[in-house]
């Protein structure tokens, strides 16, 4: 498609068109800079490159056809809702865009300045009309996983039309897990309200598998990057766990197992993208969402190679699997409540899982160390990762703690905490 | 001649080490053209290999020295300058011109765990050379006359500028400057402590980077980890110490 029709439907979205560009130009060079640079990259990051650099074009574009078909698109935030639901009332549901400093003086007008970076860019993203996704959408869930969110959805709400706001309990007792079936419920019914398509039991039973399936590729990617040398760079692993929430999912599968073959390939010729011996780190906290790769940049061009995400763009979205096994649909609502329980967020009290999973993670990953990732201000993951440390330590993982925000100006200081982590191994 | 720089935001170091020894140590101030400040450093001298450290470390590699010029983080020199000064030290903290670092070290001297303060000033040199412009004091003399203080109020903030506002509010109720110069010390030496812990904060403790030469704040130090006088040691030339550890890395 040429770049004038682009324009043309971003301008039909209200976008500003001269930040937008602005935005663009910057992604594209930062992408250069940190993704094309890489040496030794395998020929499936072909796909990562398309799909990123027709972020805003091309994907935007299959959502307007699709818009045109009748279809209705579902924008969210968060890995607790339900894309098995979304894909069963024949809608499309994306990440919004959170990943970047934009239209941060308009988003701090309107919520406090001591907001993470996320909720300030996926308000910043919408006020200074940057995010084509946002503007697509014709419902955008939010959910009430930490207090920032929750009352900033109150907020977004006033700029957009079609907020909904999903319940997300605190706790793992039996009342909470009734109360999150009914929020599953009550999402599911505003789902088939919006799309007029009514979720059968074989519409609910294919929405599981392809969803699955692309939590199987994902973890069949995790399980190959493990590999010694390590086989595809911890940066392209981000990407293909940011691209997971924005591109078709079957096609996403399907580019991702193709990316496995050759990773397996790889392996069986004992090629890596850096040599035997380097240091392996992994991550663990905060969500990255796109274009957020200043860490991950910082340690991999520090001589180090990120092999795991402990993280919602990562291990905590692709670990569990809905339970295939439900025949009717009473059965499958009861499965995806199940497996969206089991989600180890900070947001829950108490939330013992989660250091047990990051343990185990990092000496399944045979890691050096661990970096805990965590936003400014983010209240749930700075208080897991004090406690997070001491374990770590316990168990004599290193591990060193991050706190930053989408802006550069610390790079500096992070690169050297980050070199001093490494020298310490 | 092996040499070991150390360019941080205030000042850089320079010692050069032969056979093991230090034949000469030297600092100049980092200004704003730090590359003309290290020729002047290296003027007169010809070191067959550097090891450079500090905020402006990539500077040194950058800058064409005659001799190959490797690089290490301020945390691993500062550790190994320190271990080498004070071998009985199991922590390490440095108070620099901008940074803050505590270090918990290995019987063997090898870094265990480090905190550093983050993007902000607060709490390091440049605080104390901000506040004693304030009193109008040389900021090496600032200790001094801060031990003469003796009821320190309590100030809050960290942040240099508001720690400024609550110093002069203080002064205006008629405060001895003396007690406020102490206050002011003294929030220094409690975050810096809180640091201390959160790698540890085992004695004995090394305390190096220029603020180690004020003698208020190992006062304050000593006071608030119960530490007795052989718990806080401090090199002679306490600035030195980075350079020191690079030079024996290189």
């Amino acid at each position: 498609m040429s770049e004038s029709a682009y324009r043309e439907m971003w301008e039909k979205l209200d976008l500003d068109l001269a930040a937008h560009d602005g935005l663009l130009e910057v992604l594209g060079k930062f992408y250069g800079d940190i993704y094309l640079s890489q040496k030794g990259r395998l020929n499936g990051a072909e796909y990562l490159d398309f799909v990123l650099s027709e972020v805003h074009g091309l994907r935007i574009k299959e959502l307007q056809d699709a818009k045109a078909q009748g279809k209705k698109v579902i924008g969210t935030f968060c890995v607790f809702v339900p894309e098995e639901l979304s894909l069963a009332a024949d809608a499309v549901q994306v990440g919004l865009c959170s990943g970047a400093d934009a239209g941060k003086e308009l988003a701090e007008e309107i919520v406090p300045r001591n907001t993470c970076a996320l909720i300030k860019s996926f308000i910043g993203f919408k006020l200074a009309k940057l995010c084509p996704f946002t503007e697509s959408c014709d419902m955008i869930v939010g959910e009430t996983t930490c207090d920032g969110k929750k009352k900033a959805y109150e907020t977004f709400g006033e700029h957009v039309d079609n907020m909904y706001v999903m319940e997300v309990p605190q706790r793992k007792e039996a009342s909470d897990r009734e109360l999150w079936k009914s929020e599953v419920l009550r999402f599911k019914d505003s789902l088939e309200e919006l799309t007029g398509v009514e979720i059968t039991a074989e519409r609910l039973k294919k929405g599981i598998r392809i969803v699955n399936e692309k939590r199987r590729a994902l973890q069949r990617l995790n399980a190959l990057r493990a590999a010694v040398p390590t086989p595809i760079s911890g940066r392209d692993v981000l990407l293909v766990n940011q691209i997971s929430f924005y591109d078709d999912p079957v096609r996403f599968t399907e580019n991702i197992n193709k990316l496995c073959d050759e990773i397996e390939e790889r392996i069986a010729a004992s090629e890596g993208v850096v040599p035997e011996g380097t240091p392996r780190v992994m991550l663990s906290g905060c969500p990255m969402a796109v274009p957020n790769w200043k860490l991950p940049w910082l340690i991999e061009s520090s001589g180090a190679v990120i092999v795991g995400e402990e993280s919602c763009i990562g291990t905590r979205n692709s670990r569990d699997l809905v339970d295939e096994s439900g025949e009717t649909l009473e059965e499958m609502l009861d499965n995806i409540a199940d497996r969206y329980m089991k989600i180890d967020c900070a947001c829950f009290t108490p939330n013992d899982e989660r250091p047990q999973n990051v343990e185990s993670m990092a000496r399944e990953l045979d890691v050096d160390g661990v970096i805990q990732y965590a936003l400014m201000f983010c209240q749930p993951y700075t208080h897991e990762s004090i406690k997070l440390d001491r374990r770590l330590s316990e168990a004599e993982i290193p591990v060193l703690g991050i706190e930053t925000d989408y802006s550069m100006e610390d790079a500096e200081q992070l690169k050297t905490r980050v070199e001093a982590f490494l020298e310490m191994m | 001649m092996i040499a070991g720089i150390d360019i941080g935001s205030r000042s850089m170091e320079l010692v050069l080490l032969d056979d093991g020894n230090i034949v000469s140590q030297r600092t100049l101030p980092t200004t704003f053209d730090p590359v003309a400040q290290l020729r002047k450093l290296l003027d007169d001298v010809a070191p067959e290999r550097c090891m450079a450290t500090g905020y402006g470390r990539e500077l040194v590699r950058e800058a064409g020295l005659p001799c190959p010029v490797d690089t290490i983080t301020e945390i691993k020199a500062h550790a190994t300058g320190a271990h080498a000064l004070h071998p009985e030290a199991v922590t390490v903290l440095d108070i620099g011109g901008q940074d803050t670092k505590a270090m918990s070290l290995s019987k063997a001297g090898k870094v265990l765990k480090f905190e550093m303060n983050d993007r902000c000033a607060a709490g390091t040199g440049k605080f104390l050379e901000y506040t004693a412009a304030v009193f109008q004091i040389p900021v090496e003399e600032f200790g001094e006359y801060a031990l003469r203080g003796e009821n320190a109020p309590v100030i809050n903030s960290m942040c240099t500028v508001f720690a400024e506002t609550e110093a002069t509010s203080l002064m205006a109720r008629g405060t001895r400057p003396e007690d406020i110069a102490l206050g002011l010390h003294m929030s220094i030496a409690r975050r810096t402590v809180n640091m201390l812990r959160r790698v540890g904060g085992k004695l004995p403790v090394a305390f190096v980077g220029g603020v180690a030469r004020n003698p208020c704040m190992t006062s304050l130090l000593r006071q608030l980890l119960e530490a007795d006088g052989s718990d806080i040691l401090t090199p002679e030339a306490p600035e030195m110490t980075g350079a020191l550890g690079a030079a024996m890395l290189a």
